[in-house]
This record gives C-alpha cells, structure tokens and sequence, in this order.
C-alpha cells in the first residue's frame, strides 16, 4: 500500500505531502503519525503542503484531525508552505484549522514549533501564523 | 450569449476518479487561461461536489464545458447523480449543516467559490448542481 513518509528531525516530525490525499492514504498518514508522535515522544508535527494545489474541506478535516490527535500526546502541529492561492481559497470556502498553526516554511515552523514548546527559542513568530486559524 | 466550446462527460464514482476529474478541471481553465486563484477556487469547489455525489448520491456524472460569453471565457461543470436527493435545500445550502456529521462546508463554500451555482435535487430522484467560473471575473 501506498504510504507518506514520516521523517524524524529531533523532537519533530516532518511530513511532506506530494500526493493527492486519497481516504485511504489520508487515514494511513494519520495512523502512522498518530504512533510515530507516542513511540517517539516527538513534542512536534510539521506538515509540509508546498507541493499541495487544492485543499478541501476532506483535507482540512484531516489536517484538524492530526492536530486535534497530536495535541492528546502533548505535541503541536504546524502547516508549512501553504501557496497563496490555497489560502485565498480556504478562506472562501470557510474552512478554519482549529488547533493548526501555520508558518511561511519549514525553518520557521521549527522556530514557531520551538517558542510553542518553550524550549530556548531560536526565531519569532511569523505573522503568517494563525492565518487560517 | 453564450457559445459552447467543448464538452465532455466524466464518470465519477470513486476517488480516483475525482483526482483524475480534479486534472482534467485544471487543464481547461489552464487551456483557457485562467489565473491560479480562479484555478485554484474552481478546483476546489469541483472537490466538493465531486465528494458529496460519492458520498451522498451513490456517485454519478460530471459533464466538463468550455464556454464564452461576450467578454469571457469560463468552465462550466454539471454534477449529476440519481441519489436520495434533497429534501430541505435551503437547509443543505447552510454553512454547517451536515447529515454526514461533517463540517457542512462543501455546498456553501462551493457557491461562495464559484461565479455562478445552481442546485435541483427532487427526493428520489436526484441531485444536479452546476457551477461556472469566469476567466477574470
Ligand atoms: N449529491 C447529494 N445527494 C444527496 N444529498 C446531498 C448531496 N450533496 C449534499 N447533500 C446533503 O447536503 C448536506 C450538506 O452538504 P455539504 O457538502 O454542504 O456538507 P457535508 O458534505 O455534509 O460536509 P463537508 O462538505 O463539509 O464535508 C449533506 O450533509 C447531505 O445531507
Ligand atoms: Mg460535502
């Protein structure tokens, strides 16, 4: 079966996503996850959606359900690289991200996940968190 | 007036089949122009609708047009299933109304992404639901 790679980078872990999330593939992200933050204790996720061209809201859902799953296990979930035109859409189709942050990429989500976590801060937020929280 | 430029008639029933009518959706407006935040907008209200005839309507068509009106060109998309339809679609239309205890987005945001929406459905019928989005516009 087709599976997302789930890199370990420290106290995070770092998703990116190229593919177009199918039920299937989406549910298997969230399963492997969902063990890889408790097997590890990572207090972080990172998903990269750079590569992404459409978020809807069966992909919103999944990125809340990450979230709302990681918070359980103390650890925080950052969105990186989202393209303007994706946010411009979200916007319109009303979709928020409870519980997701988002940052310009992936450096400052480390920095952003780094500040949420407290330990020794290394960069500020970006403006570009909360955007679509 | 409104000229037809092309037409074409996907199956669409399972996910991959949305994927591959997703691509298709983007090479039109791509073939005609359109702007990446159009393409962006209409691709995602084409995911919506595309999801809500699978999941509520047992699957169904998508009828793919091109056309052109005096001072634009657009891509027209009919959605068409022979599902359990509608029985309140002024409640279906509402932001947060779902009987698939989902977040009731789909059909609102479909409307606000799109220049033009349309929705029939008739219980034990169907359901069709049409949208256009302009080039520029
Ligand atoms: N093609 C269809 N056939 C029958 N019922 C439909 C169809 N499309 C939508 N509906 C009904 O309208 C409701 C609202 O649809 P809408 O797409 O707005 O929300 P949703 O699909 O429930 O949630 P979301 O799209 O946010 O995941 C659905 O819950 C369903 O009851
Ligand atoms: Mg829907």
């Amino acid at each position: 079966m087709e599976r997302i790679p789930v890199l370990k980078m420290g106290q995070f872990l770092l998703v990116t996503i190229q593919v177009d999330l199918y039920d299937r593939l989406a549910l298997g992200l969230e399963d492997d996850l969902i063990n890889m933050v408790s097997r590890t204790d990572a207090r972080g996720v990172l998903i990269d959606i750079s590569a992404v061209n459409i978020v809807d809201s069966f992909m919103g859902r999944i990125l809340g359900n990450i979230a709302a799953m990681s918070r359980v296990l103390d650890a925080e979930t950052v969105v990186v690289g989202m393209q303007p035109a994706v946010a411009i859409t979200l916007v319109e189709l009303g979709l928020t991200l409870p519980g997701v942050h988002t940052a310009l990429n992936v450096e400052k989500g480390m920095a952003l996940l780094r500040t949420k976590i407290g330990s020794v801060s290394t960069g500020e937020e970006t403006p570009h968190d909360r955007i679509v929280e | 007036m409104i000229v037809l430029l092309s037409k074409e008639i996907l199956a669409v029933a399972t996910e991959p089949e949305i994927i591959l009518f997703r691509n298709r959706t983007r090479e039109l407006a791509i073939k005609i122009g359109m702007g990446l935040v159009n393409q962006t907008k209409l691709i995602t209200a084409a995911s919506e609708l595309a999801r809500n005839m699978i999941r509520y309507g047992g699957g169904g068509t998508v009828t793919l047009e091109v056309i052109s009106a005096p001072k634009t060109t657009g891509v027209r998309l009919t959605f068409r299933d022979e599902g359990p339809g509608i029985a309140d679609l002024s409640l279906a239309m509402r932001d947060g109304f779902s009987t698939g205890k989902s977040l009731g987005l789909g059909l609102p945001g479909a409307k606000r992404l799109a220049n033009e929406f349309s929705i029939q459905s008739e219980v034990g019928k169907g359901t069709t639901v049409t949208i256009t989005r302009w080039k520029n516009g």
